[in-house]
């Protein structure tokens, strides 16, 4: 299942829609760092509160995804980490260093505004 | 211990007719007298006793008057228990007299010293009285020692059973304070920690830490420590994959009350705590808290 990658501003959102395959993922990697410079977008949101399982692989494209964002000149925001997510994540040793994380969509969108003003 | 009692008991019971009989009938004889001669001396070998306890230094926490009063109680349970060989009543008094002593810091050593003392003190005023007739200092001597060791085990069996239930009364009482997650201002959440943190609690702590962040959108967690005692590594680690773990959900953790043996403990282990934020204490943690969020506390007036 493809994931959507939509744009909103200086903002790309990409929702995960459920569990996706290693397939899945590796294409929203290669389409969020691809469209990052296409749309000159300042940041990406990946929304991941529809997954109720964070596998390792999952966990380590994730943070691939925020590492390669940042080389092309934006920044990552990863939302909606449910809480039994975030401690089996923690025990796995999976902790997503250096990724902004925010609670919601909301909130990832709240702290982007924030900082865009703050950088301007 | 229970067999030993039940042996004896059984062969004073049964009319078993032989030297068991004879044997128990003479050492019961002996006992009488025994107990006849601890109640003649009974104020001055008592006051021996309190002598020998102030002298060993046992029973620090409790007063002159206490001791000669406890002491008093205990001189007559333990003749009464050499007389009848109830130990029930014996059993019974020893609890009672743990549940008195140990809210009052008694140690364990200090009341089997002090079972012992008498013990001691009584034996050594046998050798006094039957120093000159040396088989009957011995005959009586056989019968005293048992039932003196018996009575010194079941005071101190008593003694720690009393004090482990104590201990297990108060381990239950720990559990069941359960930690609450209390949201201060809008988005700011503290986590005030009391007691010992075992795995179970620490796993059962995260969850609802994380479960309240996600309720309440919080954006801020402060935790205080500073009723925790004690910390070692697995519940160090459990403190840094709850801050992490929050992180996931956006939320900060602010770390307080850490004390100077905690953080000590944390240094030596080498604990990676780079990553947490840690104030010293709960007031400026929220301080802090309030400034990540934005808040800003004025004083309107001086207080009436």
């Amino acid at each position: 299942m493809e994931v959507p990658i939509l744009k909103q501003g200086a903002v790309l959102i990409a929702t995960f829609q459920a569990a996706l395959s290693d397939a899945d993922l590796n294409n929203l990697r290669m389409g969020l760092v691809q469209q990052v410079v296409k749309f000159r977008s300042r940041a990406v949101i990946v929304d991941v509160t529809a997954m109720d399982v964070m596998d390792s692989f999952a966990s380590r494209t994730l943070r691939e995804i925020a590492l390669m964002i940042r080389l092309r000149g934006a920044e990552t925001v990863i939302v909606g980490i449910q809480p039994e997510v975030a401690f089996a994540m923690v025990q796995l040793g999976l902790t997503l260093e250096g990724v902004a994380t925010a609670l919601d969509l909301e909130e990832g969108l709240a702290y982007l505004s924030e900082k865009f003003k703050t950088t301007n | 211990m229970s067999k030993s009692e039940s042996t004896s008991k059984d062969s004073e019971a049964r009319s078993n007719p032989g030297v068991d009989l004879v044997r128990s009938e003479a050492s019961s004889e002996l006992l009488r007298e025994l107990v006849a001669h601890l109640r003649q001396n009974r104020t001055q070998l008592r006051e021996e006793w309190v002598v020998r306890i102030s002298e060993t230094r046992l029973l620090t926490a409790m007063t002159k008057e206490e001791i000669f009063a406890e002491a008093t109680s205990i001189y007559d349970s333990y003749v009464e228990a050499l007389e009848t060989e109830a130990f029930e009543a014996l059993q019974a008094y020893a609890r009672n007299l743990s549940e008195r002593i140990i809210p009052r810091g008694v140690e364990t050593h200090e009341v089997v010293g002090i079972v012992l003392l008498l013990r001691d003190v009584l034996a050594r005023s046998l050798f006094e009285k039957y120093q000159t007739d040396f088989k009957k200092l011995n005959r009586i001597l056989d019968a005293y020692e048992p039932a003196a060791n018996r009575i010194a085990n079941t005071v101190a069996v008593g003694f720690v059973q009393e004090r482990e239930r104590v201990i297990r009364q108060q381990q239950e009482a720990i559990r069941e304070l359960s930690t609450p997650v209390l949201q201060v201002r809008e988005r700011l959440l503290i986590l005030p920690i009391i007691g010992v943190i075992d795995p179970q609690r620490a796993r059962q702590l995260t969850e609802q830490l994380l479960r309240g962040i996600r309720t309440n959108r919080a954006k801020v967690v402060v935790i205080d420590i500073t009723g925790v005692a004690a910390m070692d590594l697995t519940v160090a680690n459990n403190l840094v994959q709850t801050v992490e773990a929050s992180r996931l959900l956006g939320a900060t953790v602010i770390v307080t009350g850490l004390s100077p043996e905690i953080a000590q403990t944390l240094v030596t282990i080498g604990v990676d705590l780079g990553k947490m934020n840690t104030v010293g204490d709960l007031q400026g943690g929220i301080e802090q808290a309030e400034r990540l969020l934005g808040y800003k506390v004025e004083k309107l007036a001086e207080p009436r």
